[in-house]
């Protein structure tokens, strides 16, 4: 080597030890979080929290979901549905390995879905499991599912988190220890603080502009999460709690401001089953008092969309039937004075979430004015999920429903805490479930949303939207989220 | 004094049975069902079987008690329901947090508390004593949690002093210690403010008491005065509300632990309660009983060390 290449070599290796630095530094990336998980096992606890974080950066599932509710190829590269829609052949993504180095197959696909099938399975969304017959692994790279029935929503439902693909080995310690197959590999959790993923260097989709370190930080307080945003302590912060602080952060220009929809569809839910709610013009009477425009003025600062049905107003098969009940308090007088339920005492029962204790009042004093003497019940979520949801101990309530095509909700039976029972819905739901033909599925979504308005089962209110507050040098982020889970190898600084 | 302590540790020990008892009752009579909480709204009925089956929920109340009490003996304090990990090691994480910011702030409180009292007294009716009575009364109205945002916004957001919120852990003792200051004293501020009254009006009683005056008299300065008369007299009341006040500080790291995100013992015991894990909120309330009893045991320590007189209540 002469003297002019070793300069010239040195320049080099320096220019590029100081890129790898830059890259180093911007490299890491810290997101704020309201809730934290209790565990990190998506098949074993509900919490959303756990999905968010897990689900699809630590774990896959065999297929996955775009921003836009898509179906896309995930552990699975592809596979084919029989001509009846009961059989899907997935042929698995080759040279997988779990990020304890162990091998992904197909056994692995079949340990999973056995184990959330069981009799005593503890998955949280059994459910999803449910229309399976067998799952069936004839080599190391093909899974064979067959159905009892066709399943409109099988591909995007074993996309969840609920449905990520495990080691035998790994399964029961995956709670504290998770291991899965993702594009992060978990790092390091102290809990009520902070969690750490780092980026799988060995994952198929590795890129090497993926962000090496994501941390997130537990931050419950709305108050707080706004200092530490301010602070630039946290470079993200995809689900705010506090929509009247976003005016500030669109006015400081080191932030984006964010605001798309979830499948979250807000409802006064009326207990079906019991006086007064069991009489429709009561019901009616509800959906034509209720000003969903000052609700969410109110409740959300204007953010999010009106619904006048329980679907997401993203979706292709939506219809907008707001105007199906319009703001009357006149027709809502009338109506609660033809069924003699004036001045009767109701309970409005409001869990913890922001956007239930702020829309009470306001739905408070809307009801009034047609007549209802509504009184409210602040309740904790432990209260409300077992003596409204299970034990149907109330009269009105408020709740989110977050989880995708969640008509059948209404097929639930007498037991579930709609309390609505309706064998022509029933009907109807099974001719949803079963339809395999895309455009036949579309008008029987249209159908099922325009029968729960007709029914005016409860009071439709608004669409939970997504309101997040970022780095303006971030991106990659989802503004809108399809599902609970939040893809992390997507993010770049600019 | 060997008679008191024994007495003082079976106080403790019945304290703790009784706390536990009363736990045990209210979290089964509270409306909540753990394994609901776990799995969600979306769940299967059969699933909520399975892991109440799992979790060991259907066993008979007084069964699970009992043999709570018996293994919580051996030092084994049950597994947490909804972290999956022993109760005592999620305890043990959390324990580096809460106890040093609950000594800090005992010791930012008396300190503040007595240096401010002590001086308001001395100048009693003076502006001095004046301003120190308007501030300690907004102390008194604002609330622990609110004064912890306005430190925040202050230090961590404006100026970029401190930081925010969160903890680093003690591996970087600067970072930890930079982490609990704001915290301390929106703890320590509010309980300080109450204090600096009491140290004031306590003051103020004795000085007016006669062997103050004679010992003016006799031509002791003003100084030696408060040191060695008025200062001792002065502190058993002053230790007495200290002891009540400990209680409370304990009890406000709930909400500061929460404000400042802090990985605590008062943050683990929300969640515990919110998420129906009886074993941890178990644990938790016993740690919070024993800190305010043996808070009452060492106040009377501190009150026959300050006054041997009455050594008498020991016996």
């Amino acid at each position: 080597m002469t003297r002019s290449d070793f300069v010239a070599t040195s320049i080099a290796a320096f220019c590029l030890l100081a890129s790898a630095a830059g890259a180093q530094a911007q490299s890491s990336v810290t997101i704020g979080m309201q809730q934290e998980p209790t565990v990190l096992d998506p098949t074993a606890d509900a919490t959303a929290a756990i999905d968010t974080i897990t689900a699809h950066n630590i774990f896959e599932s065999l297929t996955t979901v775009s921003e836009s509710g898509e179906v896309l190829p995930a552990l699975a590269d592809s596979w084919t549905v029989s001509e009846d829609g009961k059989t899907y052949t997935f042929d698995l993504a080759e040279g997988v390995t779990f990020h304890d180095g162990s091998a992904f197959d197909s056994a692995d696909v079949k340990f999973t879905f056995d184990r959330a099938m069981a009799e005593d399975s503890v998955n949280p969304s059994k459910k999803i499991f449910q229309p399976i017959d067998s799952v069936a692994a004839p080599d190391a790279d093909t899974v064979v599912i067959t159905l009892k029935d066709p399943d409109a929503f099988f591909l995007f439902n074993i996309a969840q988190g609920d449905a990520s693909i495990v080691a035998p080995e790994t399964a029961a310690s995956n709670k504290t220890e998770p291991v899965g197959t993702g594009p992060y590999k978990f790092d390091s959790w102290t809990r009520g603080d902070r969690l750490t993923l780092k980026a799988n260097t060995d994952h198929r989709d590795h890129a090497p502009e993926v962000i090496d370190t994501v941390t997130f930080r537990f931050v419950a307080d709305p108050a707080a999460a706004v200092a530490a945003l301010m602070a630039e302590d946290i470079d993200a912060f995809p689900g705010m709690p506090a929509p009247e602080t976003l005016e500030q952060f669109k006015a400081d220009p080191r932030f984006t401001v964010a605001v798309g929809t979830t499948e979250g569809e807000i409802i006064l839910a009326l207990n079906n089953a019991k006086p007064p709610f069991n009489d429709i013009r009561v019901r009616r009477a509800i959906n034509h008092a209720l000003d969903r425009d000052a609700i969410i003025e109110g409740a959300y600062f204007g953010y999010g969309e009106p619904i006048g049905s329980f679907f997401p107003p993203h979706h292709k098969s939506y219809v907008d039937l707001t105007g199906r009940y319009p703001h009357d308090v006149e027709k809502a007088r009338a109506l609660v004075a033809e069924a003699g339920v004036a001045g009767e005492p109701i309970t409005l029962r409001l869990p913890h979430f922001p956007y239930a204790r702020r829309s009470g009042e306001i739905i408070q004093s809307q009801l009034a004015k047609a007549g209802l003497d509504v009184k409210i019940e602040n309740v904790e979520w432990a209260f409300w999920i077992d003596e409204v949801y299970r034990n149907l101990n109330y009269d009105m309530t408020i709740i989110a429903h977050t989880s995708p095509n969640d008509l059948n909700n209404f097929a639930r039976g007498p037991e579930y805490f709609y309390g609505y029972d309706n064998p022509e819905f029933n009907d109807l739901w099974e001719r949803i479930r079963t339809e395999s033909d895309p455009e036949k599925l579309d008008a029987l979504l249209k159908e099922g949303q325009r029968f729960v308005t007709e029914e005016a089962v409860h009071g439709f209110l608004f669409q939970l939207p997504k309101l997040g507050v970022y780095d303006k040098d971030l991106s990659g982020y989802w503004t809108s989220s399809p599902v609970l889970f939040a893809p992390l190898n997507q993010l770049r600084w600019n | 004094m060997t008679a008191f302590l024994l007495r003082r540790f079976a106080t403790l020990v019945l304290t703790l049975l009784a706390v536990s008892a009363v736990v045990f009752a209210i979290m089964n009579v509270l409306p909540g069902d753990p394994a609901l909480v776990i799995l969600g709204i979306d769940s299967t009925p059969e699933a909520q079987a399975a892991l109440r089956e799992q979790l060991g929920l259907n066993a008979p109340l007084a069964t699970r008690y009992l043999d709570w009490i018996g293994a919580a003996l051996t030092g084994d304090f049950g597994i947490s329901y909804s972290y999956d990990l022993p109760v005592s090691t999620l305890v043990l994480e959390r324990l580096p947090v809460t106890l040093p910011l609950a000594l800090a702030a005992t010791l930012l409180m008396a300190v503040a508390a007595i240096g401010l009292g002590l001086f308001a007294a001395m100048r009693h009716g003076r502006p001095g004593d004046w301003g120190i009575m308007v501030l300690s009364q907004v102390g008194i109205a604002i609330p622990a949690f609110w004064l912890g945002i306005l430190l925040i916004i202050l230090f961590a957001v404006t100026l970029r002093a401190l930081p925010p919120g969160g903890f680093p852990g003690w591996d970087e003792p600067l970072a930890a210690i930079r982490a609990l200051i704001l915290p301390a004293a929106a703890l320590a501020l509010v309980q300080a403010a109450i204090l600096t009254r009491i140290v004031r009006s306590s003051v103020l009683d004795v000085m007016r008491l006669d062997y103050v005056r004679t010992a003016r008299a006799k031509g002791l300065s003003r100084n030696a005065v408060y040191r060695r008369h008025v200062l001792p007299n002065a502190l058993i009341p002053i230790i007495t509300i200290v002891g009540l006040q400990v209680a409370n500080l304990v009890t406000g790291t709930i909400v500061i632990e929460n404000v400042f995100s802090l990985p605590g013992l008062g943050r683990l015991l929300f969640q515990a309660i919110a998420n129906r894990d009886l074993f941890l909120v178990q644990a938790l309330v016993l740690l919070f009983a024993a800190a305010v009893v043996i808070a009452n045991f060492l106040v009377d320590i501190a009150y026959v060390v300050i006054d041997p007189r009455l050594e008498g209540r020991l016996e």
